[in-house]
């Protein structure tokens, strides 16, 4: 099984119902060791992700990762604006002249998104960030898409990871973000961009296994 | 023409305070605050920044600077989305000493590798300014900015030690008549005085020495009413630049 255009604009509307769910979620966690905005930013930017995909005419999954990066950067505020943004352009660059995305694209696209992430954010594993779930998650696609796994396979493998990833950042003291202020009174909460990028995979792995 | 500025903030009155501020020493520079999320809340706006940069860049280029990290990551994205990436510059910097210092070098007359560089240091010369910070590496920073300051730099910014091979250029002492001394806006005047001169010019005051086209630099030497300083200068133009600060303290600061 692979993905269409219109898949990924299928599993985009999920993406943006699970943020719109959590977003109160989100918001909590931020509220503790950041500036309590998360749910609400991602939220919008969300939602101009699904009217933008659905006016445009976007024929390629290179089009539509594209149109949802420069989305979530003009509209989300936070750092999450740039920081997805940048993912999704990178992803949109690594499945160009792609009209169907399979296991291993996806995998490739992850990881696409992943350096992205780390060069803007300029994080590593263990600062406590959205890196700690991105990082595993590409990890695992990658082995997934490797013994031959289908974008389903791949998405649900990076989602698994991504949700252990996320937890893993609860003991951490954060070392980048708003949180970092915070020095050692930032342990023992989750992060909140780690658990976004969980949640994010998991609806897109959801909607790809319901296919 | 004149290197432009992009103030980025979280907050709209935060960039709008800043702007003021360094344009009261810059008049000819345009410096565009931008400030606030898209809905108008806290945050930062892509599309705002980008339309900033679009109208700060007079010919000469752009420097941008920011307050918090997501301020970078925009800024740096609407710098990366440029049709010609190197007409603007995100610069790493104390965000208030930084915009003054970039402002004031702007208006003297830097290109765009000047304002950056101006904008850049500036952060020393507040380590310098404050006195030192108590613990951890931030004491180390500001004692080594201090450092810098009470040796004059050379334009390629290697530090020397006094009697070098520079000999002792010419030198006049002045009375600062004016009432704040080398306050802001004095410090600005005698930077902008001396900034399109083919000489190297330094201000010494109990002790320290430091560059008299760096406003903060001036302004940390603390220098009163009253005081005396001494110009020193090297250089083609050396003995104007002299004059230009005498005349300078002799109008008082035009106060």
């Amino acid at each position: 099984m692979t993905c269409t255009a219109e898949d990924l604009v299928r599993a985009l509307r999920a993406v943006a119902a699970a943020v719109a769910d959590h977003r109160a979620e989100l918001t909590e966690l931020d509220r503790v060791i950041g500036d309590a905005d998360h749910g609400e930013n991602l939220r919008r930017g969300f939602l101009a992700v699904v009217t933008k995909v659905d006016s445009a005419d976007l024929d390629t999954p290179t089009a539509v990762l594209k149109a949802v990066g420069t989305t979530l950067i003009s509209t989300v505020g936070g750092a999450s604006g740039p920081l997805y943004g940048t993912a999704f352009l990178r992803a949109a660059n690594a499945v160009t002249e792609k009209s169907e995305v399979d296991g291993p694209a996806a995998a490739e696209a992850l990881r696409a998104a992943l350096g992205g992430v780390v060069a803007r954010g300029r994080a590593e594993i263990g600062d406590k960030t959205m890196v700690d779930a991105l990082s595993p998650a590409v990890d695992a696609a990658v082995a997934a898409a490797e013994a031959g796994g289908d974008v389903a396979a791949v998405l649900a493998a990076a989602a698994e990871a991504a949700d252990r990833g996320a937890e893993s950042t609860t003991p951490l003291v954060a070392r980048k973000g708003r949180a970092s202020y915070l020095g050692e009174r930032s342990a023992g909460h989750l992060d909140p961009g780690a658990r976004s990028t969980a949640l994010i995979l998991r609806a897109l792995a959801s909607s790809a296994g319901a296919r | 023409m004149t290197v432009g500025l992009v103030l980025v903030s979280h907050s709209a009155k935060l960039a709008e305070g800043l702007a003021e501020l360094a344009a009261q020493m810059a008049p000819d520079v345009p410096v565009l605050p931008v400030g606030g999320a898209p809905d108008g809340g806290l945050g930062t706006d892509y599309d705002a920044v980008g339309a900033a940069v679009d109208r700060a860049d007079r010919g000469d280029g752009v420097v941008l600077l920011y307050d918090l990290g997501s301020a970078r990551m925009t800024a740096e994205l609407v710098v990366e989305g440029l049709n010609d990436p190197r007409r603007a510059h995100v610069v790493e910097a104390p965000f208030v000493e930084g915009a003054v210092a970039a402002a004031v070098a702007a208006q003297g007359g830097a290109d765009l590798d000047g304002v950056v560089a101006a904008a850049a240091t500036a952060a020393g010369e507040a380590g310098g300014v404050a006195g030192g910070v108590a613990g951890g590496p931030e004491a180390e920073f500001a004692a080594g900015a201090a450092a810098v300051t009470t040796a004059p730099t050379t334009e390629a910014g290697t530090p020397e030690a006094g009697g070098d091979e520079r000999g002792p250029g010419l030198s006049a002492e002045v009375v600062l008549r004016n009432e704040v001394g080398l306050h802001a806006r004095p410090a600005a005047l005698l930077a902008r005085s001396v900034a399109d001169l083919d000489a190297e010019v330094v201000v010494e005051y109990a002790g320290a020495a430091v560059d008299a086209r760096s406003v903060l630099a001036l302004m940390g030497l603390n220098a009163r009413g009253g005081d005396t300083v001494t110009v020193r200068a090297w250089g083609r133009q050396a003995d104007q630049a002299l004059r230009r600060v005498q005349e300078l303290a002799e109008r008082r600061f035009d106060e």
